[in-house]
């Protein structure tokens, strides 16, 4: 790996503090562009509350479609927090530093956004309260615990509420860092938030042990989040292609290889856009690729067991799905692109090194691994719905509505809104985390050698 | 007799470091004095005060707390409403299982935070003296007292080990 160069702490946060104390010109009319496009999102869904379900292509038999697809996808998307925060960090891989935060937020607004599908999808979303909530004692009603539908808002609010609180507690040194450089109504506002941090060693030790706590406490967490959300599916037992007993591991690996795979796409952005070159470096996303390369084997492994699961069991129903999802025009197509685009493009080329360090190409790349990802979960979800089964009387091919395709597209628009808006108030990259590599990196004398004092591996 | 705060300011960590090592040898007690910093150095760096803290016993009670309540919630509900289904036992254990699994880790989590924001002594709105150039690399070492006649003396140790300014507050 490169070894970079010394940066200062004042031209450290001069460089990180750049989308705080001197927004870049893009960002005003990026956000209002983005704002507008939220607006629309969010009376489309509006309209749909208002006129019904009818106004999607949901129908019998499929009545979960883009809107599941598309929560389970961002569910996934989520796992890039903690997958990359607090493994790396437990790990205390050095190269995690610029990646963390991104990752926290990526998993916080891509959960806020997963949200509102299964709420929106209900049709009147008000109801959800009498499933999800125990609130009317007066009349004994309450929710059936023994239903996934109640496990998974159980499961993704802890998920929510505990990467919020981690994302946090690690903002706090740069709250203050940034309370030191503004004034007015803004240092107050930082002040607030800081809670009074100054930078003793008592606040220090609490933010390494505290880190590496909450980092112990969600893993166990972040592997029970997308696991419960397989189990929506596979608890259900009339539908084949959702019954399969490996659904938990494949849904989690799965989850982190999109998630890995979005928090490169932005990290390029971030590079990017904020011109962070000194901290976002060819480096790390060479060491994004090598775990991303290993995550989407593991993933690739589970894809083809479920296949040969299937295959094996020699069940009617089973073989006519995947004869199916293979074969049957347009599945087939979709089956291709889902497999090209979630493995076999993108990982060869990460084989290489040149392309590894290749910001535009992990970029595209990572791109390419979402494209497939989403295409993997409406091919598990859709076509086991959609097949013809002996007890329902009526079928209808499912082809998602313009509603429903103005929702998707106004879910990317809102994460990357929310993104934005967080840029402008807070720090993307942990100012504290490059400073603290800067500490570690100065020179240690052993005989007449000096070398680096973090332990780095050689190119 | 009122509580008051001086704050030497360094740029090397090395005379930081002397300045402690000054302030233990004329005497200041443990705790009296402290070193803030805009990073984490590694412990020990300035030969400070090392704090104990107590912040495992927090995630250990607040999953207790949420494992209790967790319980509660899933038993006593279906109990509550006790419809029997395909001649299933009302208390369905291993849907429980998760349920208690998720709040005992959410309990935990937030106990957690709580805990670290205790032992970091958060918040503090009224910090006393400081520096906004400790985010920019600089290392201050503040020594707090009641006995206003120690200032001087504070004072001529972190000047003898090389502070660029004294703030006093």
């Amino acid at each position: 790996m490169q070894q970079r160069r010394e940066l200062d702490q004042s031209y450290t946060n001069r460089k990180l503090l750049n989308g705080q104390l001197d927004t870049p010109k893009w960002w005003a009319p990026t956000v209002t562009g983005l704002g507008i496009l939220v607006v629309i999102g969010l009376i489309v869904i509006a309209t749909m509350i208002n006129k019904g379900l009818g106004v999607t292509g949901l129908g019998r038999p499929v009545f979960w479609g883009l809107f599941i697809t598309t929560f389970v996808f961002w569910v996934g998307i989520s796992h890039a927090g903690i997958m990359i925060s607090a493994i790396l960090r437990l790990t205390q891989a050095e190269w995690r530093r610029p990646v963390t935060r991104a990752a926290e937020l990526l998993t916080v607004f891509s959960l806020l956004t997963a949200l509102v599908f299964p709420l929106i999808h209900a049709g009147r979303p008000w109801r959800i309260a009498y499933w999800i909530t125990p609130y009317d004692i007066s009349r004994g009603i309450y929710p059936n615990i023994r239903s996934p539908l109640i496990m998974d808002p159980v499961a993704i609010s802890t998920y929510l509420t505990g990467s919020t609180l981690f994302l946090y507690i690690a903002l706090l040194p740069d709250l203050g860092n940034l309370r030191d450089r503004t004034t007015g109504w803004q240092n107050a506002m930082y002040t607030v938030l800081s809670l009074g941090w100054r930078g003793n060693p008592r606040q220090w030790k609490m933010q390494t042990v505290g880190g590496i706590l909450l980092s112990a406490l969600m893993l166990p967490i972040f592997v029970s989040v997308h696991s419960i959300v397989s189990w929506d599916f596979a608890i259900a037992p009339a539908v084949e292609g959702w019954h399969s007993t490996i659904f938990a591991p494949y849904f989690v690996i799965g989850a982190v290889h999109s998630g890995v795979s979005a928090v490169v796409t932005m990290m390029a952005l971030m590079r990017w856009l904020w011109k962070w070159d000194d901290f976002i470096r060819p480096e790390h996303f060479d060491a994004l690729a090598r775990l991303l390369i290993v995550v989407a084997t593991g993933w690739l492994a589970f894809t083809f067991l479920e296949l040969i699961f299937a295959v094996y069991g020699q069940d009617a129903p089973e073989l006519a799905l995947r004869e199916m999802q293979m074969f049957q025009w347009p599945w087939n197509l979709l089956f291709i692109i889902f497999l090209l685009t979630g493995y076999f493009i993108p990982v060869p080329m990460w084989l290489f090194k040149r392309v590894r360090t290749n910001i535009a190409l992990m970029f595209w790349t990572s791109i390419l691994v979402n494209v497939g990802m989403w295409l993997e979960r409406f091919l598990i979800i859709v076509p086991g719905l959609a097949r013809r089964t002996p007890f329902v009387y009526t079928w209808e091919a499912y082809r998602p509505s313009a509603v429903e395709w103005t929702i998707f597209i106004w879910s990317f628009c809102w994460v990357t809104f929310l993104m934005l808006l967080f840029s402008r108030f807070f720090p993307l990259v942990p100012l504290f985390e490059q400073k603290e590599s800067q500490v570690f990196t100065e020179d240690v004398t052993i005989g007449r050698a000096k070398v680096p004092a973090i332990v780095r591996e050689a190119d | 007799m009122s509580t008051q705060s001086i704050l030497g300011l360094f740029q090397q960590p090395e005379l930081a470091a002397d300045a402690m090592d000054g302030l233990k040898e004329a005497g200041f007690e443990l705790g009296t004095f402290d070193v803030l910093t805009g990073t984490p150095y590694p412990e020990g760096a300035f030969g400070e005060y090392v704090p104990q803290h107590r912040l495992f016993r927090f995630p250990a009670f607040g999953a207790i707390i949420g494992l209790t309540l967790s319980i509660f919630l899933t038993a006593v509900t279906q109990l509550a409403y006790p419809m029997v289904t395909g001649g299933k036992p009302i208390l369905s254990i291993f849907a429980m299982l998760i349920i208690m699994y998720e709040m005992t880790m959410l309990s935990g989590v937030i106990a957690t935070v709580i805990g670290i924001v205790f032992e970091s002594r958060l918040p503090n709105m009224k910090p006393g003296v400081y520096d906004t150039r400790i985010t920019e690399g600089w290392i201050g070492v503040v020594v707090t007292f009641d006995d206003d006649s120690k200032v001087a003396e504070a004072q001529n140790v972190l000047n003898k080990a090389g502070a660029l300014e004294i703030k006093t507050a």
